[in-house]
């Protein structure tokens, strides 16, 4: 048995942050992945980062404009976000997001189609208006998740792909060992951040954990001219612009699943990509004639409220489950800590995240997933 | 906030696809010879048949080198879409017999993914292959599709090979046999198996002067009859030996070194160590695909309602160890490649950039960047080159990966020393030709899909201000923004 202090389920965004947080701290870290890190969800998203709806919100966004420095890998992490509005009811709902914002002290600005011609100079004449979030941003997924990775190896963590977890030891109460069909790990915390397979690792420490899993699409172009602002969302689409240029959109709806235990069997792109292309050559018609290059997809999980559960069990009282019900990219460097706050402190130190708990579906109805329709097309 | 659950989702994909445009019995992909044969059977036997072929491509098209590896040596023959159509025909009588047995025919039209219900998806109304011309795009729904689109040329990196005038035997066979389009003059071939002797016989035969052929190996490696034939026809070949360097000016290739050192003046170098099956469609529909060392390379396994004819089958079976083949060539041009030999062309990695798993120039590269590699990333596991692409973009440009996949498969099966079948096959995705957002955007969209449009699930509570939790704002918050949803 090869031991551990802390042994992570998942090479995800959310548990390789954990696994770089806790190995700062000077924790021996094992992160156990099923096949490669960030294979899944945390390598396929938007890459967005302006989850102001969060408690983890105001750690975001000091932590990102940090990261690459911390780290010592490049996220290719941009400021600023924009919400561009093609149609009236668009407009309507983006300045009643913005109101809030102010509300909250968010620096946000109402841009007229001029300004926003400026800061995109693709987009759409048409456009009734936009709000420039002065906060928030964009990464490149697939580099930041290994950027993690890489950083935490460099803090003497391990990472352990190809092994899928397997189940548990306990004793006394707590997680003694996790193990994979080839070995065991022996540990005294657990973080099982395993995305849409939390629930079936779960149950077998006899924990409810309720998560559903859906299919999300997005597509990408051949590079654009480079814009002032990237991070260029609206017209219910979410993407952004990467460094190179190219432009990577998604949104629109998606498609209720069943989840193995061995998580997702394939990720298939639909014609959806149709659909993406034509709202992304409405709000941005000056890159109507690039050519997309890629569509694919990816699985992502939600919980009943659409809220992440980060949360430190009592029984077994040495587990810490965290599923970032869909938003987990931009949020994993708070992600990160908050999980790494739980394992050593048993408190988050930085956030009150107590809305966050896995207690709050104590009293979840069994067919919560049929009543909120969330159920897979038989 | 009380939700009112109905049952229904109302941002789910359930219901809001738009059914195909028209259903055929059998849809077939690919009108050269064994895509028209087939086609003519199904028809004969009474099928409803739909027969497509992407060609001809337009002139700007070719440019990025699709569907075959043009390396920009084509003449302003191709910039006349009428003429290319006309050519088409001319060179393929086989097309009005297909006509007359009732197939319907469609040429310019790209079929560009292939989509149905299975593991990870159950929402499409049926089986629909994704087609497009120069105006726009469409589903086509189908019981059975026979996949008969051909095999593309493998391309490999030296230095200098990013130059106009670099490109492939299929590429240069259709420029000179259809439509008598090449702009070449004085052209060597690279690889002496059948494909690069018949290349080039059929080059001397339409009057290009064929200077050489390069063989890496210590003997001409095709059928006997070729080589006595390229011989008789005058052509040398140049057995163990290999292309160290291309140079050139403005308009592209000038010339090419040898190993030995020999500079020899040319306008063209043919890249004719050999042809992959073009297996994009089935790999992007997930379809089961194997590895066949005697047939170029992967080909589709086959199933009940696709089935592949022609080259995309399989090369015809000669005995010929093709991957044994193409790794010769790829350590040799290796060996002779310098840290900056440009491996993918539309990201411009290089081969130390590569090997070295390191980010496009665009990045900085702090010191603990420097000290990841190949070498580092084999510790945690076996290569990937979908994780290769990730972190060095190889692969990630507007050519989809045409001219590098192949190659930088074959390089990490030589750098981490495991046969080159180890090696996953990267993945090939939707649209597996590059289709501008206005023509794959699906304009007249069914209203069901825009009444489901979120830009994220459309989860009331998701988006709620956690300082806003339990205070009537948020009944406001789901009224706005997610209107309708759990009232």
């Amino acid at each position: 048995m090869s031991g551990s202090e802390v042994v992570i389920v998942g090479g995800g965004v959310t548990g390789l942050s954990a696994g770089w947080w806790l190995a700062r701290s000077g924790v021996k870290v094992t992160v156990l992945d099923k096949f490669i890190v960030g294979w899944e969800a945390s390598g396929r998203n938007g890459g967005g980062a302006s989850h102001y709806a969060s408690p983890l919100f105001d750690e975001e966004q000091r932590m990102w404009p940090q990261m690459d420095e911390l780290l010592g890998y490049p996220t290719e992490h941009q400021k600023e976000r924009i919400i561009i509005a093609m149609t009236e009811r668009q407009w309507e709902q983006y300045r009643f997001v913005a109101e809030r914002h102010k509300r909250l002290n968010h620096a946000v600005e109402l841009l007229d189609t001029k300004q926003v011609l400026d800061a995109v100079p693709l987009a759409s004449e048409k456009a009734f208006g936009g709000v420039h979030y002065k906060f928030g941003g964009h990464a490149n997924p697939q580099r930041t998740t290994q950027a993690y990775a890489w950083a935490l190896q460099d803090l003497g963590g391990t990472i352990v792909q190809h092994s899928p977890v397997t189940g548990f030891e306990t004793a006394g109460g707590k997680v003694t060992a996790v193990k994979t069909a080839t070995a065991t790990y022996g540990c005294d915390n657990v973080v099982v951040a395993a995305g849409p397979q939390i629930p079936q690792l779960m149950a077998q420490l006899g924990v409810n954990v309720p998560l559903a899993a859906a299919r999300a699409e997005m597509i990408i172009t051949e590079p654009a001219p480079m814009m002032p602002l990237t991070g260029v969302d609206g017209h219910k689409l979410y993407g952004r612009q990467t460094m190179r240029g190219n432009l990577a959109y998604g949104g629109g709806p998606h498609e209720w699943l069943d989840m193995d235990a061995d998580g997702p069997a394939a990720r298939p792109s639909t014609p959806l990509a149709r659909n993406l292309a034509k709202r992304l050559a409405e709000m941005l018609p000056k890159a109507a004639h690039l050519n997309v290059i890629r569509s694919w997809a990816g699985i992502i999980e939600n919980s009943p409220d659409g809220r992440p559960i980060i949360d430190r069990l009592t029984s077994p009282d040495n587990v810490v489950v965290a599923s970032m019900s869909s938003v987990g990219f931009g949020l994993s460097p708070a992600s990160g800590h908050a999980i790494r706050d739980l394992v050593i402190d048993g408190k988050c130190s930085f956030a009150d995240i107590d809305i966050l708990k896995l207690s709050r579906f104590d009293n979840l109805e069994a067919d919560w997933r049929e009543k909120r329709g969330w159920m897979p097309i038989s | 906030m009380e939700l009112n659950f109905t049952g229904t989702d109302l941002c789910a994909i359930n219901g809001t696809r738009s059914a195909p445009e028209t259903h055929y019995d059998t849809v077939v992909i690919g009108a050269g010879p064994s895509g028209v044969a087939a086609a003519i059977d199904a028809a004969t036997a009474g099928a409803k048949v739909l027969l497509v072929d992407e060609n001809p491509v337009s002139g700007a098209v070719m440019g990025n080198d699709v569907p075959l590896y043009f390396g920009g040596r084509m003449t302003s023959a191709t910039q006349n879409a009428e003429r290319m159509l006309e050519a088409i025909f001319m060179s393929m009588p086989a097309l009005e017999t297909a006509m007359d047995a009732g197939v319907e025919l469609l040429l310019g039209t790209t079929a560009w993914g292939v989509y149905r219900n299975g593991p990870g998806v159950a929402s499409l109304p049926q089986q629909v292959v994704g087609l497009a011309d120069s105006e726009r795009s469409w589903l086509v729904g189908f019981d059975k599709i026979i996949l008969a689109t051909g095999a593309r040329d493998l391309a490999m990196a030296f230095p200098g090979w990013n130059q106009p005038g670099v490109m492939g035997a299929a590429a240069l066979q259709m420029l000179l046999t259809r439509y008598e389009a090449f702009a070449g003059r004085r052209m060597l071939v690279l690889g002496s198996h059948d494909l690069a002797l018949e290349t080039a016989l059929l080059a001397k035969d339409r009057g290009v002067d064929v200077l050489g052929l390069i063989e890496v190996r210590d003997a001409p490696q095709g059928h006997s009859d070729l080589v006595a034939k390229v011989a008789a026809a005058g052509i040398i070949i140049h057995c163990g030996q290999t292309i160290t360097a291309a140079k050139g000016g403005i308009n592209g290739v000038e010339s090419a070194t040898l190993k030995t050192g020999e500079e020899i003046a040319c306008d063209t170098i043919c890249v004719a160590i050999g042809l992959i099956p073009s297996i994009e469609l089935v790999d992007a529909m997930h379809g089961p695909r194997a590895l066949s060392a005697m047939r170029g390379g992967y080909i589709p396994a086959g199933e009940p309602t696709v089935s592949a004819v022609g080259d995309c089958a399989g090369l015809a079976d000669s005995g010929f160890d093709h991957i044994a083949y193409r790794m010769d060539w790829m350590r040799a041009l290796s060996s002779v490649s310098a840290d900056d030999t440009i491996i993918c062309q539309c990201e411009e990695v290089t081969r130390a950039d590569l090997i070295g798993v390191q980010p496009p120039n665009y990045l900085s590269r702090p010191a603990p960047m420097c000290a990841r590699s190949l070498d580092t990333l084999l510790e945690d596991g076996p290569a990937n080159p979908d994780q290769i692409k990730r972190l060095t973009r190889a692969g990630m440009g507007v050519c989809q990966g045409r001219r590098c996949r192949d190659q930088v498969a074959m390089l990490l099966a030589i750098e981490a020393d495991k046969p080159f079948g180890s090696i996953p096959l990267a993945s090939h995705r939707a649209p597996v030709r590059p289709l501008p957002l206005k023509i794959l955007a699906e304009w007249d969209e069914p209203a069901e899909m825009d009444a489901a449009w979120d830009v994220w699930f459309g989860i009331p509570t998701a988006w709620v201000p956690h300082e806003d939790i339990g205070t009537p704002y948020q009944d406001e918050h789901r009224e706005m923004l997610y209107t309708g949803m759990y009232k």
